[in-house]
This record gives C-alpha cells, sequence and structure tokens, in this order.
C-alpha cells in the first residue's frame, strides 16, 4: 500500500500536472477568500498562493525548478495578459490624451521617487552598495528591472525579488495609504499603483476599478522606459 | 477565444522582435501592449471577442504572478543578512512612492481642470 503510494508520488512529482494544479488551487482558494472579504487589499491572493505554496514545497522537499516546470504554463501567460492591456488603455484613450502633462509629470517625479527613496533609505539603514544597486529598480516590471540591475552593477537575481515584493506591498497597503491621503480619484489611484507596485499593484487596480487599472497599465509601461533611462543616469551623478 | 488569443500572442511575438531588433529598454509584451493599442486606433474599435477574452483573463491577472512569487523562496537567504535595510526600503519606499506619486498626479489634474474653466470662461 505505502509503495503504491509511494509510485504515485514519484510518478506525480516528475510530470508538470502537479506544479500547475497546485498553483491554481492555491490561487483559487485565495481568490475566494479575497471575495468573501469584499476585495479587502490584506487579503491579496496572490500573498495567500505563495504562503500556501512555498511552505508545501519546503514540507515535500520539491525543488523550485521542478515545481516551476508546472507553474510555467500559468507564468507564460503573463506575457499576453500585457498584450491585453492595450483593450482597457484604448477604452480610456480620450481620459489619457486629455490629461497627458498631467500623467507625464506624475510619472517622472513618481519613478524618481521610487528609485530615490528605496536606496535613500536602504543606504541610511546600512545596506551594501550591491543591494542599493539592486534596489534602484526595484518599482519596474520584471525583465526590465534585472535589466537595469545588471547594467549598473547590481544583482539581478536580488532584483527579481525586490520587484515583487513591492509589488505585494502596493497591492495590500496601497489601498489604505490612498484613503489615508484622501486621494480618490481613479485616475490618481491607477497612476500611483502602477509607478510603484507594476503589474501586481495594476492587477489589484483591475480589481477595484477599471478606470484605475487602465491608468495603472499606462503609468507600469511608461515607468519601464522613464526608470531604465533615470537610473543610470541617477547612478552617474550620485556617484 | 481562439482568435482572440492569437491575436494576442502575435502582438507578443512582433513586439519580441521589435525589443531585440531595436534594443529598446522595454520588454516585447509592453511593447506588443503598444502595437495592439495602435491596431485598435486604426480600427477604431474594440471587437467584442477580443473585449470579453481580455475581460476574462484581466479579471485574474493576480494568477500569473503566484509562480513567480513562490520564486522568492529561492532568493530569501540572498536577503537574509541585510533583511532590514532591504525590507524597509521595500515597504516605505513603495508607499511613498504611492502617495507621493497620487498627491502630484490629483494636484496635476486640479490644475488642468482650473485651466479648463479659466478657458471655457475667455
Amino acid at each position: 500500500m505505502n509503495d503504491g503510494l509511494q509510485e504515485i508520488w514519484v510518478y506525480l512529482s516528475t510530470t508538470p500536472l502537479l506544479g500547475l494544479t497546485i498553483t491554481l488551487c492555491a490561487y483559487v482558494l485565495g481568490y475566494r477568500l479575497y471575495r468573501k472579504c469584499r476585495f479587502n487589499p490584506l487579503v491579496n491572493p496572490v500573498l495567500i498562493a505563495v504562503l500556501l505554496l512555498v511552505p508545501l514545497l519546503l514540507v515535500s522537499d520539491t525543488p523550485y525548478s521542478r515545481y516551476f516546470d508546472g507553474a510555467q504554463f500559468v507564468h507564460f501567460m503573463l506575457g499576453p495578459a500585457t498584450v491585453a492591456l492595450a483593450i482597457p488603455l484604448y477604452r480610456y484613450f480620450h481620459l489619457v490624451r486629455r490629461s497627458a502633462p498631467a500623467i507625464g509629470v506624475a510619472l517622472v517625479c513618481g519613478s524618481i521617487t521610487a528609485v530615490l527613496s528605496a536606496v535613500g533609505i536602504a543606504w541610511l539603514l546600512g545596506a551594501s552598495r550591491e543591494t542599493l544597486l539592486s534596489l534602484a529598480p526595484k518599482s519596474v516590471t520584471t525583465p526590465v528591472a534585472m535589466g537595469i540591475a545588471e547594467q549598473i552593477g547590481g544583482l539581478p537575481s536580488l532584483t527579481a525579488v525586490l520587484v515583487i515584493l513591492s509589488g505585494i506591498t502596493g497591492a495590500v497597503l496601497g489601498t489604505g495609504t490612498l484613503n489615508l491621503i484622501r486621494v480618490r480619484d481613479w485616475r490618481a489611484r491607477g497612476i500611483a499603483m502602477g509607478v510603484a507596485s507594476h503589474g501586481i499593484g495594476t492587477a489589484r487596480a483591475f480589481n477595484v476599478n477599471e478606470l484605475a487599472g487602465a491608468f495603472s497599465s499606462l503609468a507600469m509601461g511608461l515607468n519601464a522606459l522613464a526608470t531604465a533611462v533615470l537610473v543610470p543616469a541617477l547612478i552617474a551623478i550620485l556617484t | 477565444m481562439i482568435e482572440s488569443i492569437t491575436v494576442l500572442l502575435i502582438c507578443q511575438l512582433v513586439g519580441e522582435v521589435v525589443a531585440r531588433a531595436s534594443g529598446l529598454p522595454l520588454p516585447g509584451p509592453v511593447i506588443g501592449m503598444a502595437i495592439l493599442f495602435a491596431g485598435l486606433l486604426v480600427r477604431g474599435g474594440i471587437p467584442e471577442p477580443l473585449h470579453q477574452t481580455t475581460r476574462s483573463i484581466l479579471e485574474h491577472l493576480s494568477l500569473l504572478f503566484v509562480p513567480a512569487g513562490v520564486g522568492v523562496m529561492l532568493y530569501l537567504p540572498l536577503i537574509a543578512d541585510q533583511w532590514l535595510p532591504i525590507v524597509t526600503a521595500v515597504i516605505v519606499g513603495t508607499l511613498v512612492t504611492i502617495a507621493i506619486t497620487a498627491w502630484i498626479m490629483r494636484a496635476m489634474l486640479k490644475l488642468e481642470r482650473d485651466g479648463e474653466r479659466t478657458g471655457a470662461g475667455q
């Protein structure tokens, strides 16, 4: 009997089916809880799914690479989903066009704030030079952030983690922050989420309001460009 | 739905090619987003199937970040010896960025409104 179970486990742990299924199960559980709590940002479905999956992988002694053999099918969809952000953007294009100067100013200021606040705080608390350089592009979508980190002498793999953590921070605590400073305009809320927390913040914005999601998508895309130009320039000035 | 997904993939593919050929500091999918956006402008509307497919993908955009989120487990040791500056910089830095960006955007939108009002009065 035990041998039978062992055999099933050996089989399952080598197919991508298991990694894919547990990813969806963890997310569905997280999403149901999120919906039950009326989309309370503290009950973020990404965070819940990660907190369920990491211990599961550790306990079952499953290496991340084997988990990813299955999870990659979900991960792959990030590309087409990013392309799909063009649709909400198109729907609200009249609002984007009307406020283009406002968006430009907020974007550049936000981009500089993201870099300086992260690097400044870590520097005050005594982080190493490599850590500071890895932190600089943390608010940008992962592939661009890793590219910037590599270019300026940071550690791309550390940057990838910091990007995810920044995204989750914004998705979980961003709504509270925006309520605290009493910014109610969906356009301003969306831009702020997209600049600080890229795709994960954008996903949260879409759960709340489609207009906020559209502006967040725009900010995410433009911030990738702004940060890629700004960070190397800032580093050159500061060092 | 298959046609919609095909459209999205073609835009991404062209975006990847443009990203590599041009050396722009943007990921292929973001360029793909711009390409699809330009296509919609030219066409002058969103085809209904594309709208529906997109809506269901974007409703669960969060799901797509789960595999990368789990990947954080691999790199936790990297953070371990400097966790205090890193965690503080990420949390405080992100929230400060959200607050300042939203605040500036709101101020700019107010300027814009005031400008329109005086413009209309003239």
